[in-house]
């Protein structure tokens, strides 16, 4: 039998379907590569016994006939989704081993669909971080490298980027605040989708700012990313900004055919210092495109550079806000203190990282008495710009086209000093979760040092079905077939 | 705006995060550093600008007020560091 790791979420479901091979032989695969990783850091925690209980089911289904649409696909889940019974920290200290006695909606959907869970995906703590080195369980080491370095994945959804392309899970969950879906699917060669805001449901979902918290799959091609959405959206009462729309089978919006779509240039995205590898593959994009039968449109977004200080307020804001509930009280690692205040005070010191203590001071302070209308409410008003840009510009364009990141992906420890660098990762993916549009990182080209660069398309709200179509045909064009080198596997 | 080390101090208290002193002029430093960056907004006129709090403008769906879930004390608790039958145990509040 060929090495069934090396199919793709498509692939495999359509091998299952013809009994080419079973849903437990194709876990059993998964599942050894996973447990020879170590070196990637990937997974902090395996369910072995519950990924093949859940592939016999699979099995039985599919021999009655009864195959749902992600029958027996084997994937990885970000450890920021609540997993019934199964360990969920977020990658925090605070949340010691916290074991959720319900699960998430998003990933409810997925094994009410049929999916295998392979295990919990380390993140960046409470997923802030874009390189996934502020995580309880050391950083995730991305399965690329450029002349014999290690790198990093990615982040927050790190785990999730190093997963899917070294192949320990066909798909993985991830979620995106500022760009933690698409910047690590761009440094790892892998697609990542994130979705229009309420979209997904963010319940059980560990939250961190949640006016831009949002769900959605890491995964090898576009059509498993359509495949993945398709299955991880759904409308939710217990969300309150969960969007009662119908779920469209977006596989079947890959038609393939884009002639007389308007994609919009927007000319503030050619950022000072740029590399011109990302220029290059920028325009290439564009002729991809072009050729394909899209019309070209310069746009302009004129509050792109003023949409990451307004992040670095408004998710810390938000942030501070949500992990206030982590006192040592209702669950999680408390600290004993001489009083009440000072076990909470004890408690969060122990718990919280570096990153996130950071971000909670900012955010408080920005929400303080004195500070809130000239930090907080400033950063909202800016917001509403960034938003407005975004809808002039789909009256002259239907989707937006730009790089993922202004880099590839860059050493393990180079950025760890200085967050204001780190930050500056978000530049091209942060305004789409300030105006709650979805999008779309499409691994489009290698760098001179043989690393993957990301192209990202940006659609309307709700558009996903015209901005997968789009990606499709960008993905067709750009033929991305390079995959990493096994060096890791034990 | 530079945060000084008062305000680091403050600013953990509300926070309820204990800092040691040591931590506090590294603290200070970076906190300054990320409001510095922030600073650029106020180049910005944004006079009359309606604050965007969520990308979802629809209005928040309203439900019965009927209790829908609970009855569960064992799993709310759990997780619970500390519990005394079926309460949250915490340190002595009131004297």
């Amino acid at each position: 039998m060929a090495d069934l790791t090396e199919l793709n979420l498509a692939e495999a479901r359509d091998g299952l379907a013809k009994k080419e091979f079973s849903a437990v032989e194709l876990t059993e695969a998964h599942m050894a590569r996973v447990s020879a990783s170590s070196a990637l850091n990937a997974y902090v925690l395996e369910t072995p016994e519950k990924a093949l209980e859940m592939a016999a089911e699979s099995d039985k289904k599919i021999a009655a006939g009864e195959a749902r649409p992600l029958e027996g696909l084997p994937i990885g889940v970000k450890d920021l989704f609540c997993t019934k019974g199964v360990r969920t920290t977020a990658c925090s200290n605070i949340l010691g081993d916290f074991t959720p006695p319900y699960e998430s909606t998003v990933t409810q959907n997925l094994w009410g669909d049929g999916a295998v869970m392979l295990g919990k995906l380390n993140n960046d703590e409470f997923a802030m971080g874009s390189s996934n080195e502020t995580s309880r369980f050391g950083p995730v080491v991305n399965p690329w490298k450029a002349n014999g370095t290690e790198l990093v994945p990615g982040g927050s959804s790190g785990g999730s980027s190093a997963a899917v392309a070294a192949r320990l899970g066909i798909a993985a969950t991830a979620t995106d605040t500022g760009g933690s879906i698409r910047q690590p699917a761009a440094f790892t060669g892998t697609v990542g989708l994130k979705p229009t805001y309420g979209r997904c449901s963010r319940w059980g979902i560990v939250a961190f700012a949640s006016s831009l918290d949002q769900a959605g799959p890491i995964t090898h091609t576009v059509r498993d990313a359509a495949m993945m959405l398709t299955s991880m959206a759904s409308f939710d009462k217990r969300d309150t900004t969960s969007i009662e729309r119908d779920v469209p089978d977006y596989e079947a919006a890959l038609t393939g055919d884009i002639k007389g779509l308007r994609v919009g240039i927007p000319q503030e995205y050619r950022v000072d210092n740029m590399p011109a590898e990302i220029e290059n593959l920028w325009q290439q994009g564009i002729d991809w495109l072009k050729a394909a039968g899209a019309e070209i449109v310069d746009v302009s977004l004129p509050h792109t550079k003023y949409a990451l200080p307004a992040y670095y307020i408004i998710a810390p804001a938000e942030a501070s806000s949500n992990l206030a509930r982590y006192d040592g009280v209702r669950y999680g690692a408390r600290q004993n203190g001489v009083d009440i205040d000072d076990m909470y005070a004890q408690t969060r010191a122990a718990g919280f990282g570096d990153e996130v203590k950071r971000r909670v001071m900012i955010g408080t302070y920005a929400l303080s008495a004195g500070y809130y209308d000239a930090y907080y409410v400033k950063a909202l008003q800016v917001r509403r710009l960034i938003a407005e840009d975004f809808t002039k510009a789909y009256q002259k364009c239907d989707v937006l086209l730009t790089p993922t990141t202004p880099s590839a992906a860059f050493p393990i420890g180079k950025n760890v000093e200085d967050p204001l660098e780190m930050y500056l990762n978000d530049v091209f993916t942060v305004t789409v979760n300030l105006a709650g549009l979805p999008g779309i990182s499409v691994p489009a080209g290698l760098d001179s040092d043989g690393l993957p660069l990301g192209l990202q398309l940006i659609g309307k709200a709700f558009g996903e079905e015209e901005l997968l179509r789009t990606a499709g045909v960008l993905e067709e064009a750009a033929g991305f077939d390079a995959q990493p080198q096994d060096w890791w596997s034990a | 705006m530079s945060v000084d080390e008062n305000m680091v101090r403050r600013i953990a208290n509300l926070a309820r995060i204990g800092v040691s002193d040591d931590d506090v002029p590294g603290l200070a430093k970076e906190l300054s550093a990320i409001l510095g960056f922030v600073e650029q907004l106020s180049e910005l006129d944004t006079d009359g600008v309606k604050p965007l709090t969520s990308a979802v403008e629809d209005k928040i769906r309203g439900r019965d007020d009927v209790v829908t879930d609970g009855g569960y004390a064992e799993d709310v608790l759990a997780n619970a560091p500390e519990k005394d039958d079926e309460y949250f145990a915490v340190p002595k509040v009131v004297e």
